[in-house]
């Protein structure tokens, strides 16, 4: 052994390697098995049910034996007597190889080393990540649809208005949250690509971003739409950023604050379009309330492992029951609140009945989620969510109670 | 806590020769006594190359999942900019010390969780094949309720300390950015002037 060392010091010019990191890398990852070198590796395992966002498939915790190609020995530093040298040649050339082998392994991990300076064209990903884009996308067609819901001739330049400072204001919240979490973010599964959490991007250009965002965002809602708009806009974000991030640490209420989030939105659009607080933009508002229930505790029932070690305080983790209960009761709501939507004079009563069918159909699920507790259920329920809102909007948008329908009604009464 | 900057000049040689320093947050074992660094739990024995002027970042830590950040030492660093990068060092190591010990306790709690009710239903750890037997979602729910619970204090302590540090590293480094900007924006007068 101590021979080997000094082979290794002597040959090696690659000086990182040392004596204790090869031995160690050899014992764990490289094995000799009939002159060919292999690699025994274990594939990481996910130790969570996997984010539902993200396809990746649980895999089962199995070794992968890889054959790495030999490398060609360095040439040998040779002494002068043959014999010697013969001797020396052959170990050393086993020892190399070793050195290649660990130097490769070594030199892998070392390619992963990424120098922390700001490319430019990767610049509109990174910050499409950091605004969560998708996520933005979302909430701009809810206020959109508020927008369009909304009992008032449809204006175009208004409404885009309201999309542009929505969306701005969305990307605002969602940069300034992922400059919070950067630590959480790493310890999670779902999140551990984000682009604070890799170093793509500094924490001050984030919230430089985050603030050149907002202020264009909030002065559009209340300059070119309506004050009101405006302060719906601005205190969304103070919620978003100063009271539900910080409280997913501390208690379960978090999430109730995180339905307001959600259902503040379409309320922006019904007051951009009215310019008042009306009982239409309070329904939509409930409806998008409402359903963030189901949507968000479906998926936290699949995250528990995660949220457990990074010190989120969910219902999924710590009221398991309460969590599908108020699933179910808020799927249950949606029927209620659909029906309300006639009575207040957003739509007709087509509305209730051809939303019956999937508003039954996600109750039934929520049921199903309730009663079975598991993943399957969990996960039916949420994926069941994410195109029951979309259709739900759409069906209130086409069964929208049509203006010259008040006005002769209005003529009747008078 | 260790691995305090060396004195600017004074570090570590780089293997071109020049005298750039990297300052390491988390050093490596033999390597980082070597070259008079403290050594810590890490086996990481990354060095930026020499030309470059920026800081590096590595690939997630195996116990706190954090990425390690080797910061630059810029030659002409003014006293705000060392400020910085110190405070940064530091946050850095207080970061990995407390992910690290969190997420080995959990996969310690975890595994006595689990052993313990494998036992009492009159299993082994392993099956038949070697494989390790792991519980469902639902049975490990008490085990994650438990963890969060009893973790909930030390979690109300750190997100403060964490929060404040989030908030002071990046006020540290608008202040630098002015600076820099500051102090190119007098060279170009000079330059003007001149």
């Amino acid at each position: 052994m101590p021979c080997k060392f000094m082979h290794c010091c002597g040959v090696a010019n690659k000086k990182w390697i040392t004596f204790q990191h090869l031995n160690f890398l050899k014992r764990m990852y490289v094995t000799q098995y009939n002159k060919d070198l292999s690699q025994q590796a274990k594939p990481k395992t996910d130790p969570v049910a996997p984010p539902f966002l993200e396809k990746k498939h649980l895999g089962q915790e199995k070794t992968v034996i890889r054959e790495i190609r030999p490398v060609s020995p360095l040439h040998p530093s040779l002494s002068e007597t043959s014999n010697r040298n013969e001797f020396k040649a052959v170990n050393s050339a086993a020892v190399v190889e070793d050195l290649a082998t660990a130097g490769g392994v070594e030199s892998k991990e070392e390619k992963q080393w990424k120098e922390m300076k700001l490319q430019l064209d990767d610049l509109p990903g990174i910050l499409a990540r950091l605004s969560k884009i998708k996520l933005t996308a979302l909430v701009v067609s809810t206020a959109s649809a508020g927008f369009a819901i909304a009992p008032v001739p449809f204006d175009l330049t208004c409404f885009l208005l309201t999309s542009i400072g929505t969306g701005l204001a969305s990307c605002a919240a969602n940069s300034i949250n992922q400059f919070f979490e950067v630590p959480f973010d790493s310890n999670m599964n779902r999140t551990k690509n984000r682009p604070l959490v890799r170093g793509q991007i500094s924490p001050l250009l984030a919230v430089s971003f985050a603030a050149s965002c907002a202020v264009p965002g909030i002065a559009l809602l209340t300059l070119g739409v309506n004050p009101l708009t405006g302060a719906l806009g601005a205190f969304n974000i103070f919620l978003y950023t100063c009271c539900y991030t910080p409280m997913k640490r501390m208690s379960i209420v978090n999430t109730w604050v995180g339905a307001v989030v959600g259902a503040i939105p379409p309320i922006m659009g019904w007051t951009a379009a009215t310019g008042s607080l009306d009982a239409g933009a309070l329904l939509l508002g409930g409806i998008l309330y409402s359903w963030q229930f189901p949507h968000f505790n479906a998926l936290s029932w699949g995250l528990r492992e995660d949220y457990s070690r990074g010190g989120y305080c969910m219902m999924s983790v710590t009221h398991p029951a309460m969590c599908r209960r108020v699933a179910l009761r808020h799927c249950l709501a949606l029927i209620g609140l659909s029906t309300m939507a006639p009575i207040l004079n957003v739509t007709t009563w087509n509305f209730p009945l051809i939303s019956l069918p999937i508003n039954l159909y996600i109750s039934y699920l929520g049921f199903r989620f309730y009663r079975d507790a598991d993943r399957s259920s969990s996960r039916k329920l949420f994926f069941c969510s994410l195109w029951h809102l979309p259709m739900l909007l759409l069906l209130m948008l086409t069964c929208k109670k049509s203006l010259l329908e008040k006005e002769d009604k209005s003529e009747l009464l008078s | 806590m260790a691995a305090a900057a060396p004195a600017a000049g004074a570090g570590p040689r780089v293997w071109a020769g020049t005298r750039r320093c990297f300052s390491r947050a988390a050093g490596s074992g033999l390597l980082a006594a070597e070259r008079g660094h403290e050594p810590e739990s890490r086996a990481s024995s990354f060095c930026p190359p020499a030309h470059s002027c920026n800081d590096w970042i590595g690939p997630p830590d195996r116990h706190s999942n954090l990425r390690p950040i080797v910061f630059h030492i810029p030659k002409n660093e003014s006293p705000l900019g060392r400020r910085l990068r110190e405070f940064r060092q530091e946050t850095q190591v207080w970061n990995q010390q407390f992910w690290a010990s969190q997420n080995v306790s959990f996969r310690k709690g975890k595994e006595e969780f689990v052993y313990s009710r494998l036992k009492a239903k009159g299993l082994e750890r392993k099956d038949e094949t070697g494989q390790k037997i792991t519980l469902s979602a639902e049975e490990m729910a008490d085990f994650y309720k438990d963890f969060l619970s009893k973790n909930f204090k030390k979690h109300v302590c750190y997100n403060r300390e964490w929060y404040k540090r989030n908030f002071t590293i990046t006020f540290l480094m608008g202040q630098v950015a002015f600076e820099r900007a500051w102090r190119r924006l007098g060279w170009k007068k000079t330059k003007v002037g001149n």
